[in-house]
């Protein structure tokens, strides 16, 4: 993948080189922003699946949520 | 070199640069829970400082509520329990009841340099609200009021404003900065329960029924560090609510 990738980007080595750090930004960006926002709460030391409209599971919710 | 030598070869370079991609990907999840989560409470906690202060500046409106959704969510009431003893009720400080915003600021003098920038409070906790800052559960007690001021805050992550709250001992101070007051409470205890031991969030915790003559404050967060398998519940009850415009409280001085 990453061979593909290198061969792949145009402009030489200076513009591979660019173009795979703009590729790298892309995804780490991708990463903090939508990806690992979406999967903590899945985490079981942030687990917010349960109701929090009741008193008793809102604890729960609350509790996990603070590893 | 044979032809399905070059496939093996592929197919077992494919699945070593995924695993390490996968590695490398876990790595950077690690730092954005435990370095970049704090950067954005950093950002929360500056914005909420900056709209208190900005708030708290300007002069009440008559007729108007001193902090937005003052007079909104039903079911939180500034009068204390009918038949409860209230002999000496200090002025309730209007707060904000607006999910997600900030009321109240704390300080405890017990954790030193963690003062130099105390948390502002905000009502509510759900996973939004506890990312801005501790997070007062909404319905139980305000700050000042009878019955028991629930407060809930990250142990680690999102600055883990309630990390070091394992070192509060009885009789250390916690105070609460509203708009108009300062509320000083004393640990009483603490102390490491279930998950699920909702009742230590009743106005008389541990008794549904009791009706609340104390006016007491619960903080909660998880334990141990980086685990959710047990709750660090931390104790007070108030002992003085001071107007602001004069001296900060006693337990202040010297912070």
């Amino acid at each position: 993948m990453y061979g593909w990738i290198w061969r792949t980007l145009p402009g030489g080595r200076p513009g591979k080189v660019l173009g795979s750090l703009a590729l790298l930004a892309a995804v780490v960006a991708l990463l903090f922003v939508y990806i690992f926002p979406a999967i903590e709460p899945l985490l079981p030391f942030s687990d917010v699946t349960v109701d929090t409209e009741e008193a008793g599971t809102l604890w729960f919710a609350v509790g996990l949520d603070l590893g | 070199m044979s032809r399905t030598g070059d496939v093996v070869r592929t197919g077992l370079r494919g699945i070593g640069q995924t695993l390490i991609t996968l590695g490398l990907v876990m790595l950077l999840f690690c730092f954005y829970e435990l370095k970049f989560t704090n950067v954005i409470t950093d950002r929360e906690q500056g914005r909420l400082t900056e709209e208190l202060t900005s708030r708290w500046a300007q002069p009440v409106v008559p007729g108007e509520p001193a902090e937005p959704g003052e007079l909104g969510l039903p079911g939180e009431s500034a009068e204390p329990v009918p038949g409860a003893p209230d002999p000496a009720a200090p002025v309730v400080a209007p707060v904000a009841r607006q999910l997600g915003s900030g009321f109240a600021i704390m300080r405890i003098p017990r954790l030193g340099r963690w003062n130099d920038k105390p948390p502002v409070v905000v009502e509510g906790v759900s996973v939004e609200n506890l990312k801005r800052g501790p997070g007062h559960i909404p319905g139980t007690a305000l700050p000042g009021e009878i019955g028991n001021v629930v407060i809930s805050g990250h142990r680690t992550t999102y600055g883990g404003p309630f990390n070091r709250f394992d070192e509060l001992r009885p009789g250390d101070a916690v105070v609460l900065e509203t708009r108009d007051m300062w509320f000083t409470y004393q640990v009483t205890g603490s102390k490491i329960v279930a998950p699920t031991a909702v009742e230590v969030t009743l106005p008389v915790p541990g008794n549904a029924t009791a009706i609340p003559t104390k006016r007491l404050l619960t903080m909660t967060t998880c334990n141990p560090k980086y685990s959710a398998k047990q709750r660090l519940i931390v104790s007070a009850e108030m002992v003085s609510a001071e107007p602001k415009g004069g001296a900060a409280p006693a337990a202040l001085q010297g912070l």
